[in-house]
């Protein structure tokens, strides 16, 4: 069951409903939309399917299908509203490749042919193209993002690296290096850690935010000042399964320029190049400017821009460890023990129960690492 | 701007007074030989010796328990120490031409230091008896005169060369100057009168008083040393020829030509030093060293003792610094009457006794050489319990009893304060010559208390008993031939004859008195204590690790052949059973459990699980990783290095092509300019880059075994506990066991009825398996109780030696890895509380103990606390199973590795009357340099310092009070150089020892960070709590007459 809504692009909003192959159409005030669970509430009740879970997604400018499922991309949603906004309400269970370029027929479109494409639907030129899937917000794998941008000084950069189950190396080399401070006695020179090369084909190359000669303040949140090279990679190396590392690039004209210059942010990096590898950059700070590329910019806000490096510990739990446990291992059945003792360790844990194999299957895809045993 | 955006703990006031009287850091005593000594002094009136080193260190050693230390500022050699006699001072002349004076009052005073013009070296010191002048004599030939205490030249009184010669007939002094002064020597009866003896050979016996020479002496030959006989009518001086002249000393004359005899007793070597010594009734006894014809035993480092006939050659294994002889101080007497000669080693201290009959050698209660075979591991034994003790001490007493004689320590200076200690504990040194000594560490010194050797077990290429000769008569039928007649002294051998009996990692049972040694071949030794010798065949099992995995081929060493005949084993440690790992790879880790009989061990490739009770193996595993290749290769392998080292040396090529160029161009240019460059070379070079990575399963050597232990607890259900192993790896994954021990677990002995002993065997089912996602290495596992306690050892529960583990809550178990300190749940293994160490500090957990605190305020209150020493040589303290960061202390210089590598943590303590454990201790060992051994204290109840007191034949100026040892410092120096030094300069040489006013007691602390007066004050300081003030009286009790007033 799929459902469409168009909205208006002045202040009333028409709305087309298809309930098996039903549309309907309402209006919503643009300047005051609301957040995204009143939106959700509402679409319930207009559809008269209250309790029915669902999911949202939209059709943006380039016609591709993007999610809504909280407040920031349903805001970019009705921002793009043009002046009807198509939105298309899905049954949850109905997974997974709802968000596919080919469940809505006329939108086929590959990620990297987004820029010579116009809005204009498609169907006909890409029914030989194998259609690039886009997956749930949860299957999407993000590899990088800029994050702080609010409380960061202009002239640094807060990057995330995001290393769930690829093979890519991270790809990146540190190296001791001299750093020049403006201190109001004058300019002075401090010892400073610096990215000194990257590994092509490597995540960090491949993101496009660090580069080399970039200089490292802090990682995961604390000051690398007055710590030595080995303490640093140290620290890195701890931290890898979901490195944050705030940077002062030595290329500073790239840099996220706050509100009000919204033109020089127009490239933002070579982020739009990334497209192929599934790399999306989220840019958690409410304004436009961030918003540069139309593709990555409002994809996974994943994090509110004040969340902590503690938290996100606490939620995600980045190292979780893989456990296995035999249960042959019952208390008072020797017969079990005598059975498998010794070498055939591969056996024993090979018999995993259903739950530990769906847990530690869980582990894998929520850390990415896949254990072969 | 930045966030902060860990959270902190808050500070609550009443946690941090507990942590405060919980954790103190200190560093305390340091026990082995000092590293690199170059200075030799004693004082025969207080009877102490000072040891100078190179890194500008001075210890003081009288009596056993009784040393300190100073340390001068700066890093400089120490060239030459001289005590100032009964006076408690001492003078120390740096190889930086500076002189410093030292007081033991205030022993880490920075003292008064005079810097002479460098031109003029200072190559003598004399001190004389008086002790108010010092004779400098310098490599200009000047000779100098210092009015003391207060070091200020006496400008009027320098002696320079050309005032000598003047006197000196033409056809001596033919142009030449005299040369440097080597040795100055005040006349042993007529005080005022000194001898100086110049290079050259000129000796001239100059008069202080009238500034004039008495007497001169045309030696020809080029002059090494002078020395007085006591009467003063002769001397002796040693020349670069090998030889010595002897001179008489007439007032008749003022020109002496020939000495009365000269003698060359070798060939032609250099003599450094030469002593003479008068015993009472019978002929003068001579000492030199060096004088070895130098053709043949050039590189043997001697000693010579002649008296009469009787003539030996001490032959040492390591560089001869110095040598005194400890004699009557009475200069009345007739004759020095020597008791011993105290020879300083670069690597050991000698004494010889010089009274016995064949000069045999004195057993040293300090300064041991704990490094003479290097030190591989080690491992500390704490409250041993008295009857091991006692037997340890009867087959240690056993092995040397033969050898040394039992006079008393001939250095007696100062007093023993130190209550003994309330344990005994024991400290165990693995050598690379497959020896375990075992050491009393439980006072200030540490003293040898038994040697176990290994190499027995098995079969080498120096087996002694392959060797079809009598090795009885041989070396004595050697050495009649011999001359001169050489003696073995002293025990430093750093030679080992086989790098495979290394010894690698070593388990004590103190209850079971049970050893297992593992050492480099993949040996595993287990041994148990005998008190009767015995002749027996070793049981040797070999467990093959590797599991028939394919692809893998061992590349290093063989494993060492066992014996196949009895062997004759001595009372103590006798060897049982020899279990040899395959490949024969290092062994990395070792457990033992003696109530269950079990060992494990671990080597690069797995590990192995034995029952020593049945010799049957009972599990083997393998933790290689399929893409691990360097683990193949053995400890030869250079695999990594080759690339690196090449890679070194192409860029040390590069640079030096670089600064070649340079230095052509820059040679005319100054010395700072070439500096300068060099440090813009230095930029120039490529700095060093870290790659950054996530650990991945085949990094290299990923399957060494870190860590393994033994635990009685819940892995099968949680009901239900019993034996469990636990194996951490390099790669980060822990491995758990479930044990099926024979009679061992609750209930389960009346499951199995009447189940025949001898069939049972042990079992082990892999229970769990745990990846730490973050793959850092395993450092150590341990299993905590239902209340969070660390599970006791071996029959310290069974035999109600501990307070039982709580058995009814659930266990937990502590997996620290190299990076994260984390606790799981048992039986279901979920992760509960976690500090991830290297992401917060950039630090790598090296390693981990589990240690209780006890309160110094509290009496009862205690802590059980996580001791972390990581890669910067910080220790890191966490309570448990909380991991919350309590203190953190700097430790050991980030840059010393093999510091931190050995370090190790004393972690059991006393029993308490009712079974509670109230004390235990923290101190942590580790080697500062490879022969010794420091000693710090984490604790603030318990601290090993030496306390003791020396007394002084001087008044003690009186020096301000002070209220805390942070001030003491520069306070304390004032308080000295607001001395008049009129009133110190004439000590009341005369006034009776026992006077009261004049007779000082003092206690002194090793450390040297305390004075006399900081050490009362500290102890009646108010915030102190009323427990020290009891420790006070008990030991105001003990040392009455301590306090000055």
């Amino acid at each position: 069951p799929q459902l469409m809504n168009r909205t208006d692009k002045k202040n009333r909003h028409i709305l087309l409903l298809q309930f098996e192959a039903e549309y309907r159409r309402f209006a919503l005030k643009r300047n005051s939309p609301g957040d995204f669970q009143e939106f959700y509430r509402l679409l319930q009740t207009i559809h008269h399917i209250p309790g029915v879970d669902v999911l949202l997604g939209y059709a943006d400018v380039h016609g591709d299908l993007l999610p809504i499922n909280n407040d920031d991309n349903f805001l970019k949603a009705v921002s793009l509203a043009s002046p009807l906004l198509r939105i298309i309400i899905s049954k949850k269970e109905d997974e997974p490749g709802v968000f596919a370029t080919n469940s809505l027929q006329r939108r086929k479109k590959g990620l990297g042919l987004t820029g010579l494409r116009t809005t204009v639907s498609g169907s006909a030129h890409s029914k030989n193209k194998p259609g690039l899937m886009i997956g749930l917000p949860q299957n999407f794998r993000q590899i990088s993002s800029i994050i702080d941008v609010d409380i960061l000084p202009e002239t640094h950069r807060r990057v995330r690296l995001h290393k769930h189950g690829t093979n890519k190396p991270l790809g990146f080399y540190i190296r001791d290096g001299v750093s020049v401070r403006v201190t109001p006695q004058g300019v002075e020179k401090v010892p400073g850690v610096f990215i000194s090369r990257l590994v092509r084909g490597g995540l960090a190359e491949s993101t496009g935010l660090l580069g080399v000669n970039d200089e490292i303040l802090e990682v995961n949140g604390i000051d690398v000042t007055g710590k030595s090279l080995d303490q640093v990679t140290d620290m890195m190396v701890a931290n890898s399964h979901n490195l944050i590392v705030t940077v002062k690039p030595a290329n500073q004209r790239n840099n996220v320029v706050h509100r009000g210059s919204k033109t020089s942010v127009g490239n933002c990096g070579s982020v739009g190049s990334v497209g192929s590898t599934g790399s999306t950059l989220s840019h958690d700070s409410p304004s436009p400017a961030s918003q540069s590329n139309p593709i990555t910019a409002s994809f996974n806000y994943s994090n509110a821009s004040n969340s902590i490096a503690e938290g996100d510990s606490d939620n995600e739990d980045d190292d979780r460890d893989l456990i296995l446990e035999n249960d042959c291992l019952t208390p008072f059945d020797s017969h079990h023990i005598t059975n498998t003792s010794l070498s055939d360790n591969s056996t024993t844990m090979s018999t995993l129960n259903g739950n530990t194999a769906s847990s530690s299957h869980e582990n894998m895809r929520e850390d990415g690492n896949i254990i072969t045993l | 701007m930045m966030k902060f955006r860990f959270r902190r703990q808050g500070t609550d006031p009443q946690r941090e007074k507990i942590k405060q009287e919980l954790f103190a850091f200190n560093k305390t005593v340091e026990h082995g030989f000092p590293h690199q000594p170059s200075a030799l002094a004693f004082d025969p009136k207080l009877q102490l010796m000072a040891i100078g080193t190179k890194s500008g260190a001075i210890k003081v050693y009288g009596a056993p328990g009784v040393e300190f230390t100073g340390l001068h500022k700066d890093t400089t050699a120490v060239t030459q120490i001289n005590f100032l006699p009964g006076q408690g001072r001492l003078l120390s002349l740096l190889d930086d031409n500076t002189i410093h004076l030292w007081d033991y009052n205030c022993s880490i005073t920075p003292p008064p230091f005079l810097l002479l013009p460098s031109a003029t070296r200072v190559t003598v010191l004399l001190l004389l008896k008086s002790c108010d002048l010092l004779c400098i004599g310098t490599e200009g030939g000047g000779v100098y005169f210092l009015q003391l205490p207060c070091l200020s030249l006496k400008d009027n009184q320098t002696l320079l060369q050309d005032q000598v010669t003047k006197s000196l007939p033409d056809d001596y002094r033919c142009g030449k100057s005299l040369g440097p002064v080597e040795s100055l020597q005040e006349h042993p009866q007529q005080s005022g009168k000194i001898l100086i003896g110049y290079s050259r050979g000129l000796v001239v016996l100059w008069d202080l008083s009238t500034r004039y020479a008495d007497q001169l002496f045309l030696g020809k030959q080029q002059l090494e040393s002078l020395v007085w006989e006591r009467t003063g009518n002769l001397f002796v001086s040693s020349h670069n020829d090998g030889g010595y002249s002897v001179w008489p000393v007439t007032s008749s004359n003022t020109y002496n030509h020939q000495p009365v005899t000269s003698t060359i007793p070798y060939d032609d070597e250099w003599m450094d030093k030469l002593l003479l010594s008068v015993p009472c009734s019978s002929s003068p006894v001579l000492l030199y060293s060096g004088g070895m014809p130098r053709a043949s035993y050039g590189d043997r480092h001697c000693l010579t003792i002649q008296q009469d006939k009787e003539h030996i050659t001490l032959d040492f294994t390591s560089r001869v610094i110095d040598f005194f002889t400890i004699q009557s101080p009475e200069p009345e007497k007739e004759f020095d009457d020597p008791s011993a000669l105290v020879v300083l080693l670069e690597e050991e201290l000698v004494v010889i006794d010089l009274q016995s009959p064949g000069w045999p050698s004195l057993p040293t209660p300090y300064l041991a050489p704990l490094h003479s075979s290097a030190i591989t591991c080690s491992c500390h034994i704490s409250s041993v319990p008295p009857k091991l003790w006692e037997r340890l001490v009867n087959a240690g007493k056993a092995q040397h009893g033969l050898q040394q004689t039992h006079r008393s320590w001939p250095i007696s200076g100062g007093k023993n304060l130190a209550l003994p200690s309330k344990q005994q504990e024991l400290l165990l040194t693995g050598h690379e010559d497959g020896t375990v000594r075992f050491w009393d560490a439980s006072g200030v010194a540490l003293t040898p208390l038994y040697k176990l050797s290994t190499a027995n077990v098995f079969h080498t290429d120096c087996d002694p008993s392959d060797d079809p000769q009598d090795p009885s008569d041989d070396p004595d039928m050697q050495q009649e031939e011999e001359w001169p007649p050489f003696r073995k002294v002293g025990c430093f051998d750093p030679y080992s004859d086989d790098p495979r009996l290394g010894i690698q990692k070593i388990s004590l049972c103190k209850y079971s008195n049970k050893l297992v040694v593992a050492g480099t071949a993949g040996q595993v030794i287990v041994l148990g204590l005998s008190d009767e010798r015995s002749d027996h065949l070793v049981d040797v099992s070999v467990v093959d690790l590797l599991q028939d995995r394919e692809g893998f081929t061992w590349k290093g060493h063989d494993r060492l052949e066992p014996r196949l005949k009895p062997a004759p084993f001595a009372p103590g440690f006798q060897p049982l059973v020899l279990v040899q790992c395959l490949p024969p790879a290092s062994v990395t880790a070792v457990a033992l459990h003696a109530e269950w009989n079990l060992i494990a061990f671990g080597t690069s490739h797995g590990f192995g699980l034995f029952d020593y009770h049945r010799r049957n193996t009972v599990l083997a595993r393998c933790t290689l990783h399929p893409n691990d290749s360097l683990a193949m290769e053995g400890p030869l392998s250079r695999v990594k290095s080759l690339k690196k080292s090449l890679r070194q040396s192409f860029r040390r090529i590069r640079k030096s092509r670089v600064s070649g160029k340079k230095r052509t161009i820059n040679t005319p240019t100054s010395k700072v300019q070439e500096a300068n460059a060099a440090l813009a070379e230095q930029e120039e070079v490529a700095p060093v880059q870290r790659r950054i990575e996530p650990r991945s399963a085949d990094d290299s050597l990923s399957g060494v075994v870190r860590c393994l232990c033994f635990a009685d607890t819940f892995l099968r259900d949680g009901t239900h506990h019993g034996p469990t192993l636990w194996a951490g790896t390099n790669s980060g994954s822990v491995y758990a066991y479930a044990l099926e021990v024979p009679c061992v677990g609750s209930g389960r002995v009346s499951d199995r009825g009447g189940a025949s002993e001898s069939s049972v065997c042990v079992e082990a089912v892999l229970g769990k398996e745990i990846q730490l996602m973050h793959r850092a290495p395993v450092v150590s596992i341990c299993v905590l109780d239902g209340r969070g306690k660390p599970l006791p050892d071996p029959y310290e529960a069974s035999q109600d030696l501990a307070i039982a583990p709580d058995m009814t809550n659930a266990h937990s178990v502590l997996i620290a890895s190299e990076e994260q300190l984390k606790v799981f749940s048992l039986p279901k293994v979920s992760a509960k509380t976690k500090f991830k160490l290297t992401a917060h500090e950039g630090c790598r957990v090296r390693k981990v103990a589990l240690v209780v605190f006890s309160s110094a305020a509290q009496e009862d209150y205690s802590e059980h606390t996580l001791v972390c020493l990581t890669n910067l040589g910080d220790m890191h303290l966490f309570n448990i199973p909380g991991l919350r960061p309590q203190v953190r202390y700097d430790c050991i210089r980030k840059e010393d590795i093999s510091g931190i590598a050995s370090c190790v943590f004393t972690k059991n303590g006393q029993g308490g009357e009712n079974g509670l454990i109230l004390l235990k201790i923290k101190y942590c060992f580790y080697l500062i340099s490879p022969s010794e051994y420091e000693r710090f204290s984490l604790s603030a109840k318990v601290v090993t310092e030496p306390l003791f007191s020396v007394q002084l034949d001087r008044l003690l100026e009186p020096t301000p009070k002070h209220t805390s040892a942070s001030n003491t410092l520069c306070s304390t120096l004032a308080g000295q150089t607001e001395e008049p030094p009129s009133s110190l300069s004439s000590p009341n040489l005369d006034t009776p020892l026992d006077s009261p006013l004049s007779c000082a007691d003092l206690t002194l602390d090793s450390t040297g960070e305390l004075t006399v007066e900081d050490v009362r004050d500290f102890l009646t300081t108010v915030d102190e709590a009323e427990n020290n003030l009891k420790n006070i009286k008990e030991e105001e009790g003990h040392t009455t007459g301590i306090l000055i007033n």
